[in-house]
C-alpha cells in the first residue's frame, strides 16, 4: 500500500526527533549550569555546546536524509 | 515545487557527466583562487585590506586547531588540510545562498533542472570530503606511529578481548565515513528545501530568519567538520594508553 511509505517516514523522522530533542536538550542544560557557576570559562563551555549541540542533531540529519530518500522512491 | 535528492546532470565533458553542483564547486574554487592571489601579491610586513582580513582568518583557525589539537607541531604538519576544508565548505555553503542558486534553470520533461545548486547538496561532494577526512587521519595516524604500531590498535591478537574491541574499533572508523558525509549532506540539503518551501509558501519578508539560519548552520557546519577531523587526527597520533 503506498499509502504506509507517508507512515513509515513520519515514524522514523519522528522517533529520532523525540531522542535528538531530548539529548540535546540535556546538553544545553548542563551547559548553562556550568557557565553559570563559572562564569569566566564561558567561551570555552559554549564552544563545547556548540559542537556537542552538532553531533546530537547529527543523528536526527541520518534520519531526515533517509526518509527523503524513501518519500522519494 | 520538488527538489531532488540526487544533482542533475547539466552537461557532459568528454563523456563525463558534470552536474550542476561540480559547477557550483569550480565557481568557488576559481573565486577562492582568485581572493587568495589578489592577497598575497605585494604582501606588506604591516597587512591591510584583503591580506589583512586573510591573516585574521588564518590565525583564528590556528588558534582553534591548535587548541583543540594540544600540540604545535601537528597543528603546524596539519593544519593546511583543516583550514582548506574548514575555507572549501563555508564557501561553498555560503554560496549557494546567493539568489538564482537553485532557480534559475530550465525544463527537461517534467522535471526543472537548476543551473547552479549548492554543492554539499550532493552526496558526491560530502562523500570525497569524508573520505579525504578518514584517509588523512589514517595517514597522520601511521605517519606518527608507525605502520604496524598503528594497525596494531584495530587487529591485534594479544587477547580475545583486545581482538573484539579492535574489530569495533574498525567498525567505527568506517561509521566515521558515514557520519561525516551524511551530516553535511544533510544540514545543507535540508536546508535547501526548507528555503524553497518557504519562498513558495510567502516569498516576502518570512524567508529573511531563514536566510540567517542557513548562514548559521552553513558556519556550524564547516567548524565542526575541521573540529572532528582534528579531534579525530589528535586521537590517532598519541600513542595507546596516554
Amino acid at each position: 500500500m503506498p499509502e504506509l511509505k507517508f507512515l513509515a517516514v513520519a515514524i522514523a523522522i519522528g522517533s529520532a526527533a523525540i531522542g535528538s530533542g531530548i539529548g540535546l536538550g540535556m546538553i544545553v542544560s548542563k551547559s548553562v549550569e556550568a557557565s553559570s557557576r563559572n562564569p569566566e570559562a564561558h567561551g570555552k563551555i559554549f564552544t563545547m555546546m556548540m559542537i556537542g549541540g552538532i553531533l546530537a542533531e547529527s543523528l536526527a540529519i541520518y534520519a531526515m536524509v533517509l526518509s527523503f530518500m524513501m518519500l522519494a522512491k | 515545487m520538488h527538489v531532488g535528492v540526487a544533482a542533475e546532470k547539466i552537461f557532459t565533458v568528454f563523456s563525463w557527466p558534470v552536474s550542476n553542483t561540480v559547477l557550483t564547486a569550480w565557481i568557488a574554487i576559481i573565486l577562492l583562487s582568485v581572493l587568495a592571489f589578489m592577497a598575497t601579491r605585494n604582501m606588506k610586513r604591516v597587512p591591510s585590506g584583503l591580506q589583512n582580513f586573510f591573516e585574521w582568518v588564518i590565525e583564528s583557525l590556528f588558534g582553534i586547531a591548535e587548541e583543540f589539537m594540544g600540540d604545535r607541531k601537528k597543528t603546524i604538519i596539519f593544519f593546511p588540510l583543516l583550514a582548506t576544508l574548514f575555507i572549501f565548505i563555508i564557501a561553498t555553503n555560503w554560496l549557494g545562498l546567493l539568489p538564482g542558486f537553485g532557480s534559475i534553470g530550465w525544463h527537461e520533461g517534467e522535471e526543472f533542472v537548476p543551473l547552479l545548486r549548492s554543492t554539499n547538496a550532493d552526496m558526491n561532494t560530502t562523500l570525497m570530503l569524508a573520505v579525504v577526512s578518514v584517509v588523512s587521519i589514517q595517514i597522520g595516524g601511521i605517519m606518527a606511529l608507525g605502520f604496524f604500531k598503528y594497525w596494531n590498535k584495530f587487529i591485534t591478537f594479544k587477547n580475545p578481548m583486545a581482538f573484539f574491541i579492535g574489530l569495533i574499533e574498525l567498525v567505527s572508523e568506517a561509521a566515521k565515513l558515514i557520519s561525516f558525509s551524511f551530516r553535511l549532506f544533510g544540514a545543507v540539503f535540508a536546508g535547501e528545501v526548507l528555503l524553497t518551501v518557504i519562498a513558495s509558501l510567502a516569498p516576502y519578508l518570512l524567508p529573511l530568519p531563514f536566510y540567517g539560519l542557513e548562514i548559521f548552520i552553513g558556519g556550524i557546519q564547516a567548524l565542526v567538520f575541521m573540529l572532528l577531523t582534528t579531534v579525530f587526527i589528535k586521537l590517532a597520533t598519541t600513542e595507546a594508553g596516554h
